[in-house]
């Protein structure tokens, strides 16, 4: 690995790093690829499009060229890979447009999450309401498991119930991609100059989704990891 | 003049290799040897010199303390994380040797990095693509396993360096046997990559699209491959030869090795036998003698043989594949040749694998068509381009020892994340950041790359400062990293302490420590340049004998120019660069005046209403450069 240091006045032509997302002109991944910011998006035709720009911008095409465009070359291939990465996945799409609309998720949220971290407190989750009966089971369930763990009993039946659990989560969560998807539909047919209310109004809908399905994704973590053990 | 000639090279844990696009086709270039394979073993000889490759081998079982093999399975390790390794392995590590530090080797009285002995080997590789085109070679692509981290890449490129490669690109061996692969097969298609080698093991899978290679998940093991089988036998022969002769040869290096070499041959017998005969001689003309068969063979080997499934799993599982949308199995590395290692291919990704290609070199070829792809391209590679990933998370450390992983695995490369720093006590100056690889939660679980601080934050109020730290991957899957501070636009120092790794200034110096033994390489290299010089003036001189000008020439230049010609033809093949050199001269000087007719014929062919172009296109070997060439060598 390699070190270098720069300073802000120093020659950065090449824009501000994309995590910044605070307006002054910085080109958004949409734009990248020449998108409008619409979220039910032509996987195909992203992936040709990404192609095609990794033919003009990778950096094997630059092994002869000089420093600067070497350089260049990183940065832009860098960028592109970010933006294809971000806007191919479903999820990371729609957060993604979330925080370019100025919305920061919730306790799921990447950005929260890393400042649990960084405090080193235990994480807060706000349980869904319609999942809270579940919730209660699952963690009826675990501890039972961890009961038969210390005596050393094996309850298959109890295995095949959190099985089950994990099945029925899972639906839940394909569930819930077929719901964003019609929110999708919503925000699209919505134009630049539609109210911001209505804007809003769909932009939140999709944040609640996505804070309810992660905290299904955590839960199916922790299934899993309580199966294996 | 020599940008076209950069070569692909394979440089394995047993065998490496180089290779080339002649024209269409990638090809191995052979050693001295005649051999395509030159194996990865360094040694010091009776005169303290280093022999690299098969002339190596015989001193590890004559004096393995001045031998080493296998020296890829320590490349970017420090001492701490070898503990394992050293026990399986015989290793002569310097004595003092301090945690952190990078790891020298002792062979004879002397001490290398791993980086070094890795340049022998390159070195070698390097002469003798020189040896083959009979001109210096100074750019190459390396291959890498994927499953490399970023110490053990920048290691690579390290010994690239100090034998005087210019490291255009690392690939990932996979991913370069894909190439290789691809190039023969234009079809698009999800493939996999199973690449079990000497030391290493990867998995790779890819998406075949008119010409892009993308790369959709890799995983690994870097520490897993024909060498553990091999040690688990030679244990099982320690352990036999204890219990009938009453001795214990663990720590006797040649007894070991001799071993060693037996128990190679039988493996390599049972890929095409139902059963080999184990036969080492022992000290005091005592004999070991046992028959394997391949069932016991492989009830041995099942369980290390199984640890290439789960790489494989996660890695279908990380590709969303499920095996049946897997469209083709292309195997590299010697150890895919064991029968018992292609069923379990078979039954892992349900059909059989496809053996066309030799898996010592598909891993080479596929490098060198990397290297004519970087190198612009050719009619066969045309359109092709390799889309790759980083084989491991990137993470930093937060508070209470947990990662966060900033940039995830599988990614394609280059990747690049932002992160914004601040203080947490008023007017503190330093922020310390510690850079971690791997998918562990826990920082202490993850392979450390590098601690470093933050310099020179202005003194502000706690949480003021916004310090902005890009860290990027870069095509070869090496991490850089730069800093800002924001708010105050002055420039933060960053203070390295990369956890294993030679500093600049130590590659540096041992690329001058290997021109202090390089003579011979001086010498080699003046004479492929000398006899490269020999070559352009003679067929110069073949087109000048052509031309019109030759005529105007009188009996007695002619019988000059015949004469050196002669002696040019001849010394031209032997090894003494210097009287090729003065011979150059010689038959220089006899053809000047041919030279400068040739330019006058060219001169007045324009006079007569042509253009400079035309008499290009009229005369195939172009006559002023022609004439260039000849006055050129003049100055030599």
């Amino acid at each position: 690995m390699s070190i270098q240091t720069s300073n802000s006045s120093g020659t950065t032509a090449n824009g501000a790093p994309f995590r910044h997302l605070n307006g002054d002109g910085v080109r958004d991944y949409f734009a990248f690829f020449r998108l409008p910011r619409k979220l039910d998006l032509d996987l195909a035709q992203l992936e040709r499009e990404f192609h095609q720009q990794s033919r003009k911008l990778h950096p094997d095409l630059f092994t002869q060229s000089s420093a600067e465009q070497q350089e260049w070359s990183m940065e832009q291939s860098s960028r592109l890979n970010d933006a294809y990465r971000t806007l191919r996945d479903p999820i990371r799409r729609t957060q993604y447009l979330l925080r370019l609309e100025g919305l920061e998720l919730e306790e799921q949220s990447e950005t929260a999450t890393e400042q649990v971290r960084a405090s080193g407190q235990a994480k807060k989750q706000i349980v869904p309401e319609d999942l809270l009966e579940e919730v209660f089971e699952l963690n009826m369930q675990w501890e039972e498991l961890r009961m038969n763990k210390k005596t050393g009993d094996s309850d298959p039946a109890l295995v095949r119930e959190l099985e089950g659990q994990k099945v029925s989560l899972e639906q839940k969560q394909e569930a819930l991609l077929e719901e964003l998807k019609s929110y999708w539909v919503e925000w699209d047919a919505l134009g630049d100059t539609s109210p911001l209310e209505a804007r809003n109004r769909v932009t939140a809908k999709m944040a609640d989704l996505l804070n309810r399905r992660s905290y299904i994704r955590n839960l199916v973590r922790d299934v899993n990891a309580a199966l294996e053990n | 003049m020599n940008s076209d000639r950069i070569v692909g090279i394979d440089l394995g844990t047993t065998n490496s290799l180089v290779a080339f696009m002649e024209g269409e086709t990638p090809v191995v270039i052979p050693g001295a040897d005649g051999l395509n394979l030159v194996p990865s073993v360094v040694a010091l000889d009776e005169n303290d010199k280093i022999v690299v490759g098969n002339a190596a081998r015989k001193y590890l079982i004559e004096t393995p303390e001045r031998a080493v093999y296998s020296i890829k399975r320590l490349m970017g390790r420090g001492i701490d994380d070898v503990q394992d390794e050293l026990k399986l392995f015989h290793f002569h590590l310097a004595d003092d040797l301090h945690p952190g530090e990078v790891l020298r080797i002792k062979l004879g009285g002397k001490t290398f990095t791993p980086p070094e002995i890795s340049a022998f080997i390159l070195r070698q590789l390097k002469r003798n693509a020189e040896r083959y085109f009979g001109a210096p070679v100074s750019q190459a692509v390396i291959t890498v396993p994927a499953y490399f981290n970023d110490a053990q890449r920048q290691a690579t490129k390290d010994a690239g360096r100090i034998a005087g490669l210019d490291v255009l690109r690392l690939v990932n061996e996979p991913t370069a046997a894909s190439l290789a692969y691809g190039l023969h097969h234009k079809k698009n298609g999800v493939v996999a990559v199973y690449d079990f080698g000497g030391g290493t093991f990867d998995v790779s899978i890819l998406k075949l699209n008119d010409g892009i290679f993308e790369v959709i998940a890799t995983n690994g093991d870097t520490h897993l491959g024909g060498d553990d089988i091999d040690n688990l036998l030679i244990a099982i022969a320690l352990n036999d030869i204890r219990g009938s002769f009453t001795a214990d040869f663990t720590r006797n290096s040649e007894v070991v090795a001799t071993i060693r070499k037996a128990v190679i041959e039988t493996k390599i017998t049972l890929s095409s036998q139902d059963a080999a005969r184990l036969d080492v001689e022992l000290p005091e003309g005592r004999r070991y003698q046992r028959e394997i068969t391949r069932q016991q063979f492989e009830q041995l080997i099942q369980p290390i043989v199984q640890r290439t499934a789960g790489p494989c799993r996660l890695a279908l599982k990380d590709a969303e594949k499920k095996p049946d949308q897997i469209d083709e199995v292309v195997l590299v590395g010697g150890s895919t040749r064991i029968p018992m290692v292609q069923s379990l291919v078979q039954e892992l990704f349900q059909r059989p694998p496809h053996t066309g290609q030799n898996p010592d070199e598909v891993v080479a070829l596929g490098a060198a068509v990397q290297a004519k792809i970087l190198s612009g391209g050719s009619e066969a590679t045309r359109d092709m381009l390799l889309l790759d990933v980083t084989p491991l998370s990137l993470g930093i450390e937060v508070a209470g020892g947990v990662t966060d992983k900033i940039i995830l695995r599988n990614s394609t490369i280059p990747a690049s994340a932002t992160q914004q720093y601040t203080t947490q006590i008023d007017g503190q100056s330093n922020v310390a950041i510690h850079v971690l690889q791997g998918e562990r939660e826990l920082a202490q679980d993850c392979r450390s790359l590098a601690r470093f601080d933050l310099r020179g934050v202005p003194p502000m109020p706690a949480g003021l400062p916004r310090i902005e730290v890009k860290f990027l991957i870069d095509a070869n899957g090496i991490l850089h990293v730069s800093a800002r501070e924001q708010r105050s636009g002055k420039q933060a120092e960053i203070d390295v302490q990369p956890s294993y790794g030679l500093t600049d200034e130590q590659v540096e110096s041992m690329i001058l420590d290997s021109f202090d033994n390089a003579e011979e390489d001086f010498r080699q290299r003046q004479l492929i340049e000398a006899r490269s010089e020999a070559q352009t003036i003679l067929a110069a001189l073949e087109k000048g004998k052509g031309s019109p000008a030759w005529a105007k020439l009188g009996n007695s230049e002619k019988k000059q120019i015949a004469k050196y010609e002669k002696m040019l033809n001849q010394v031209r093949n032997e090894d003494d660069y210097l009287a090729i050199r003065k011979v150059i001269g010689e038959l220089n000087q006899a053809s000047t005046h041919l030279a400068e007719l040739m330019m006058d014929t060219a001169v007045s062919a324009a006079l007569e209403g042509k253009t400079m172009d035309e008499i290009g296109k009229d005369q195939p070997g172009n006559l002023p450069e022609t004439g260039h060439a000849l006055a050129k060598a003049e100055f030599s």
